[in-house]
């Protein structure tokens, strides 16, 4: 298989063609939004909990197949799990599941996702904010 | 001057003279279509700096022996040699930046924090990049001037029937401008802008960082009144660049970079300024750069600017059929008689980042962003294209692979 043909490999694609958890959520309980501002892609998501869970969660942007296929794949793995537990996720877990060969520059689409998720729990649930947002000057923090 | 009365380089030549392409990507040759970014290196210009360095480098200006004195007169040679290239009316009146986007910090804040202030009106195009974008944003705001853009339309044209409109907005001190937009290659009508700031009052700053590799650069008959420009994007190292001033200008302004060289006199009470342009060039120079910069300047000279500009408008428009040729494929930004070897386009559900991904697989390097232009790909529509940019070693097979690539890239995707 060539370097290609592995980083477009058909789960990438299919979640890039078909997005999991796209759209909105009306009166969510968290929202976020970020970009990356190498290439301005964008990604904004919406958190509703049922207790201290994750009952649904959303995404909306525009970007890259890395970065909106890896945004597909978290919103799959973080439903049902509370704030803490997402924001102490580590990138290797949504790594391991994306699965491909990233150069530092894709790493950072890659991740974009997943760095919204928890600005926007830490907006709504207070938990920690990742080390990469802290002292970005746009934050609105509450 | 008609394009087909300017002479022809011979580009395959002019290759040999670049090391770059003499190692494989991917295993493949290097298609560089990315020059608009930054050019390649010629060996001409690492050898005049390896020479430089080995045989007469010494820190400049102060040393009073054999080797600082030839250093100084490389540094000083180099500065004589930018002010020919311009055709400035004196080498006092260019300051060796370390770009652009340095250059415009320089104007910025030495000009802008003492003349400008609440009532008065910064505007630059909205086809700037954010080194002429920025910092004047910035320091309109710190001076309560009001800041505003000369819009475009959807296409990336620059509405200048709207300029007179803009007068309500306040008391005009500063245009920004570039002469050449850097993500779709627009030519501006720089002139007509310099005039019409001229006749509002306004001081006319020019961003020729994408102008001065493709064309003749001449800053008088430009008629503004600062112009920068950066020696990385026509074969020259990184890390200096030049701004051309006024000399009233230049002396009138406070430097914007404080500490060594750039002063006259230091006392615990004051401090003086050197004169133009050292007071512009604090601490120790990018001195080898700047020997760089003038053998850039002489080899890009010596193939012949309208050679270059001709073989680029030849690469244009062979790219844009070429490109127009594939379903999916929209094209950004004006006919080719107005535009340097520079396209932008977008390519139906493939976003820019993966096209540039998969034609690097081929080999072939071209740029996908913003481009450091946000307010302009936000007018277009888009958050990002892939961009296309070639120079005087850019080859017509480059073009016919970066096409290769993209139909590689609508199977992948399809």
């Amino acid at each position: 298989m060539s370097e290609l043909d592995s980083l477009y490999r058909e789960v990438i694609l299919d979640h890039y063609k078909n997005p999991r958890g796209h759209g909105v959520i009306e009166g969510a309980d968290a929202e976020a939004e970020g970009q990356n501002p190498l290439c301005g892609d964008e990604v904004s998501i919406a958190v509703a909990f049922d207790g201290d869970r994750i009952a649904d969660v959303k995404f909306q942007g525009r970007g890259c197949a890395i970065s909106q296929a890896s945004t597909s794949m978290l919103m799959d793995m973080v439903k049902g799990r509370t704030a803490e537990e997402v924001a102490a996720m580590s990138r290797d877990e949504l790594l391991d599941e994306v699965g491909i060969p990233l150069t530092p520059v894709r790493l950072k689409c890659a991740l974009l996702g997943l760095g919204v998720l928890k600005l926007a729990l830490h907006k709504g649930r207070g938990t920690p904010l990742p080390e990469e947002w802290a002292g970005l000057d746009d934050l609105e923090l509450r | 001057m008609a394009v087909t009365a300017q002479p022809r380089l011979d580009a395959e030549r002019i290759r040999a003279d670049f090391p770059i392409f003499e190692h494989p990507v991917h295993g493949k040759p290097l298609a560089y279509l990315d020059s608009a970014a930054s050019s390649q290196k010629p060996r001409q210009v690492l050898d005049a700096m390896t020479t430089f360095y080995e045989t007469s480098y010494a820190n400049i200006h102060r040393g009073v022996y054999e080797l600082a004195e030839r250093s100084t007169e490389a540094y000083e040679g180099a500065r004589e040699t930018v002010r020919g290239f311009v055709n400035a009316p004196a080498a006092r009146e260019v300051v060796f930046t370390r770009n652009v986007t340095a250059a415009m910090n320089v104007v910025a804040y030495g000009w802008g924090l003492d003349n400008l202030g609440p009532g008065d009106l910064v505007l630059a195009t909205e086809l700037e990049h954010h080194s002429n974008f920025v910092p004047w944003q910035y320091i309109a705001g710190r001076t309560g001037a009001e800041f505003a853009v000369m819009p475009v339309d959807a296409e990336g044209e620059l509405q200048l029937d709207e300029l007179d409109a803009l007068l309500a907005r306040g008391r005009p001190k500063v245009l920004a401008c570039a002469a050449v937009n850097n993500s779709l290659g627009t030519i501006l009508p720089v002139p007509q802008l310099v005039d019409w700031a001229h006749a509002h009052g306004a001081i006319a700053v020019v961003d020729a960082a994408q102008a001065a590799p493709h064309t003749v650069l001449d800053v008088q008959a430009l008629g503004a009144d600062f112009v920068g420009l950066t020696a990385h994007k026509l074969c020259g190292p990184t890390g200096i660049g030049a701004l051309w001033g006024r000399a009233e200008l230049l002396e009138s302004m406070s430097p914007f970079e404080l500490g060594g060289h750039m002063i006259r006199k230091v006392t615990v009470e004051k401090t003086t300024w050197n004169e133009i342009p050292h007071k512009f060039e604090a601490g120790t120079a990018a001195i080898a750069e700047a020997v760089g910069f003038a053998a850039a300047i002489r080899y890009v000279t010596e193939a012949g600017l309208p050679a270059i500009e001709r073989h680029e408008h030849e690469l244009a428009e062979y790219a844009l059929a070429r490109l127009g040729e594939i379903p999916g494929v929209r094209l950004f930004g004006p006919p080719v008689d107005r535009r340097v070897g520079i396209v932008s386009f977008s390519l139906e559900g493939v976003h820019p980042h993966d096209v540039a991904q998969i034609v690097d697989a081929e080999g072939v390097a071209v740029r996908a962003g913003h481009h450091c232009n946000q307010p302009l790909m936000a007018k277009l529509g888009v958050g990002a294209t892939t961009r296309a940019s070639f120079y005087l070693y850019t080859l017509p097979e480059e073009i016919d692979r970066l096409v290769a690539g993209l139909h590689r890239a609508r199977n992948l995707f399809s």
